[in-house]
């Protein structure tokens, strides 16, 4: 058996979650191969042979070449499986290989289970197996989910000529994430606010908790969609990645986004009041209760 | 300018879900649906191009399921979709992302939509396949997870959202399809004029063998709780006893508090 693996690249540089898809190949246990549309100073560390199409040609984002580029490398492989990065690139593109190839995917791998794949569904409440139909599967892993090698090895690297034919799409570039306000990387402490805690006016509370704990102010994304909350107070994987001594989740329901972004804190405590809730299961404590009335006690609690 | 946009109905996401039968899916009993929120993205962001085109285009909101998702078509009208397709299809939870497609596909094929909206995936299932495969079925340009679209002169441009906060500018030509992602636009509620519209608005009923043709790529094997994390401990009771109890397991466990 043997897995392609579609590295994830951006702005001239080969993402670090490339060294998770290697990992998850070794947990499938198959040999590996892998595709690029990057640049030969991007190509991963490891042993085996690395196909590259030039991004300086085809572009960052260009779905139907990059497509292209994954396709004439599986045709090289004939692999089993071909694995993307649940990231914005392989959500992209997953679909479209998979299409190319008539394959089954199954998106967000998080564990292998008998014969199948796992992934959350309702939103991360539940799990489902999936055993694909096809003989080629395309996979998208999700991150933090499998946990990167160590890069090592050198690859072996094989041109792919590849037309920049870009099919009604085109790409202009980036535009930065707004200036970060508050660095939650360095917090020792953050309470961060969710959909739970109801309006902006409630805001107050959930700030007067994090002070009372000497830690700063974190919210979810929904939140600050809404406007209560800056976005550099943002955790989860379209904000910040977290990792405190301490992390309060106010009403926060735990979306996979979110548990990406702050799951490797040391201690975890969640008010919520569904006992249900996803963020339950990174929980080191689960406080279940409405967060208007525990929030406020809790701070006078530590104030005593 | 003919627009299509694709809905599905979910359960409300604060329901507590248990394995039917089969134990390939969740039992309906006690559900309360509603529309996939992503899907309520793209239904306004297609209402607000009808509106910014002067109403010149045509909206046709497209659903596939049993009876109860006419409601969350019916809402959709409400928000501003001129007529609506209902794919009839009892056991649409069975399909796959692939089948799903190869459906909607099947019923736009011939029917000149320049733009295609859909959510960037469903709250329940999660596959964020569907859109996708519809554009490379109908081989048109497409792009996910917008959180920004505009549209002039026959060119639509979108901002992706990417990791950290950065986000990727792309411009389509259409025909095209996109995918929408939460901070996109703020829904409409539906106001009660519009409400007694929509009730006259044509929902054309469609049973799914006449659009479907594909067999299952990806079937769903079982479907299960989570396991639950060793260790995590569950308070609940009385709140002034409750903040005592996590002061004294906070002393105890980490550094932070004194």
């Amino acid at each position: 058996m043997k897995a392609l693996l579609v590295c994830d690249y951006r702005e001239g540089k080969l993402l670090d979650t490339t060294y998770e898809l290697i990992a998850f190949a070794d947990k499938l246990g198959v040999a590996k191969a892998a595709v690029l549309v990057g640049s030969e100073a991007a190509v991963p560390q490891f042993d085996g042979t690395v196909y590259l199409a030039e991004a300086s040609a085809l572009g960052e984002y260009n779905p139907a070449a990059h497509k292209a580029a994954i396709l004439a490398a599986a045709e090289k492989e004939q692999p089993d499986y071909i694995v993307f990065c649940h990231s914005s690139y392989g959500w992209d593109m997953a679909p479209r290989v998979a299409a190319g190839l008539k394959a089954g995917q199954v998106t967000e791998v998080t564990a292998l289970v008998d014969g199948g794949f796992e992934v959350g569904c309702c939103n991360a409440k539940m799990r489902r197996s999936i055993k694909p139909a096809t003989a080629k599967t395309v996979l998208t892993i999700q991150a933090g989910a499998f946990t990167a090698v160590q890069p090592a090895g050198s690859a072996t690297v094989v041109k792919l000529d590849i037309p920049a034919d870009s099919k009604g799409v085109s790409f202009s570039g980036y535009e930065p994430a707004e200036a970060k306000g508050v660095d939650l990387t360095k917090a020792e402490v953050i309470v961060s606010a969710g959909r739970g805690v109801g309006k902006k006016d409630n805001i107050p509370l959930i700030a007067e908790l994090a002070k009372a704990l000497g830690g700063e102010l974190g919210a979810s994304r929904p939140v600050v969609d809404s406007g209560w909350v800056e976005h550099s107070h943002q955790v989860g994987t379209t904000g910040q990645t977290v990792s405190p001594k301490l992390y309060v989740a106010c009403g926060i329901s735990g979306a996979i986004q979110h548990l990406a972004g702050m799951k490797k804190s040391d201690f975890v405590v969640a008010i919520n009041k569904d006992k249900d809730a996803p963020i339950g299961e990174v929980a080191d404590v689960l406080v279940v209760a409405d967060v208007l009335q525990f929030v406020p006690a809790l701070t006078a609690q530590l104030q005593k | 300018m003919k627009i299509l946009v694709c809905i599905k109905q979910v359960p409300d996401m604060e329901s507590r879900f248990k394995p039917s039968g089969d134990g390939l899916w969740f039992d309906e009993t006690d559900l309360a649906w509603r529309m996939n929120e992503y899907d309520e993205y793209a239904v306004e962001q297609a209402v607000q191009l009808k509106e910014q085109l002067g109403n010149e285009p045509e909206l046709t909101v497209l659903s596939i399921g049993p009876d109860r998702v006419v409601e969350a078509v019916k809402k959709a009208l409400a928000m501003g979709a001129d007529k609506a397709v209902h794919v009839q299809d009892p056991a649409a939870h069975q399909k796959d992302s692939w089948q799903i497609a190869s459906i909607i596909a099947g019923y736009a094929k011939d029917k000149g939509f320049d733009l295609i909206f859909t959510g960037m995936q469903s709250q329940d299932r999660g596959s964020a396949q569907v859109g996708v495969l519809v554009a490379e079925l109908l081989d048109i340009a497409c792009a996910t997870t917008l959180v920004g679209f505009s549209y002039s002169d026959g060119v639509v441009n979108v901002k992706r959202e990417l990791e950290g906060g950065l986000k990727g500018l792309v411009t389509l030509q259409l025909p095209a399809l996109v995918t929408c992602q939460l901070g996109l636009n703020v829904p409409r509620y539906p106001t009660l004029p519009n409400i007694m519209k929509a009730k006259k608005k044509e929902i054309e009923a469609i049973p799914v063998a006449n659009l479907l043709s594909e067999q299952a790529v990806a079937p769903t094997a079982g479907f299960y709780p989570p396991a639950r994390k060793g260790g995590g401990v569950v308070l609940e009771g009385d709140v002034a006893d409750l903040a005592q109890k996590l002061v004294g397991i906070l002393r105890e466990k980490t550094t932070v508090v004194r």
